[in-house]
């Protein structure tokens, strides 16, 4: 939860991702590969999609989620304080409003609640792009919201970290909420996927 | 330090480079934003890496227009800035 700024050549995140490069490199793993496995983490994804499933089957707990995240998530026995100065922030999309979550100073992320984040969240590719172009970031990730759909971009630099709540989809109205869960991924809680 | 800014203000961040560490990127300075939400209230970063951290600050999400930050609209840039990164309101 340290603020390690990327950039620095002797910070963790620097050496980190030179390792990962050569790694790749050498054939050892593919970020494929590594991403794959961050998914798997314990809580990677699965603290995010309870709290998710949680809104969109409770109108109460979504409004106080909105409110006051910390609060709510805590209901869930959940880590709603990500620590002494750090809050979080839930944003809802809407059939109006797509909301997409970035770093671009370094990769700030709800880490205490998610779990690590994806490489690519941590890309300079990514955090330079998507406050430019985001539509054209989403369709690389093959999301293509609609045309009359506003892109809201949070740029995460204070120490407000931000988890998204997707939209539920249409034809779930008799699906259980740990089904709803299963049905969240880690891209949707950043916002580069709709669910 | 404005104590006044309040959420719906239209806000200028900071025009110019600035020595050392901070959180203001380049990229929002000069723009002119409105004030989306309020963050409480922190250390600011500047200040901190250089050993006078001062008082605490409020935080502001501040919404930009793409349109303003990059001549492309269609979307919107929310960041949090701290009231010293702001114009004198």
């Amino acid at each position: 939860m340290s603020h390690v700024h990327a950039n620095h050549a002797d910070s963790p995140a620097h050496r980190g991702r030179v390792l990962e490069r050569l790694l790749e490199e050498a054939g050892v793993v593919s970020g494929a590969e590594l991403d794959a496995f961050l998914d798997r983490l314990p809580g990677a994804s699965s603290n995010g999609a309870r709290i998710v499933a949680r809104a969109w089957c409770d109108d109460g707990f979504r409004r106080r989620l909105l409110d006051d995240a910390g609060a709510a998530i805590a209901e869930l026995g959940l880590p709603g304080g990500l620590g002494p100065t750090v809050v979080i922030r839930a944003v809802e999309n809407t059939d109006s409003v797509h909301n997409v979550i970035v770093c671009t100073l370094c990769s700030c992320y709800p880490l205490a609640l998610l779990g690590p984040s994806p490489s690519w969240y941590k890309s300079d590719a990514y955090r330079a792009r998507v406050v430019r172009d985001p539509r054209g970031v989403l369709a690389e990730f093959e999301f293509f919201p609609p045309e009359d759909v506003t892109i809201n971009v949070w740029d995460s630099n204070s120490e407000t970290r931000y988890i998204v709540i997707p939209r539920r989809p249409e034809g779930t109205e008799s699906v259980s909420e740990p089904e709803l869960a299963a049905l969240v991924t880690r891209r949707g809680l950043i916002g580069t996927a709709a669910v | 330090m404005s104590e006044g800014r309040a959420v719906g203000d239209r806000v200028q961040a900071r025009i110019g480079d600035r020595r050392g560490h901070t959180r203001l990127p380049r990229y929002v300075r000069g723009q002119v934003g409105t004030i989306v939400a309020m963050h409480g209230r922190q250390l600011v970063p500047d200040r901190v890496v250089a050993g006078d951290p001062g008082e605490p600050e409020p935080i502001y999400a501040v919404r930009f227009d793409a349109g303003d930050l990059w001549g492309l609209p269609g979307h919107t840039v929310t960041i949090e800035l701290w009231d010293s990164y702001l114009e004198p309101g």
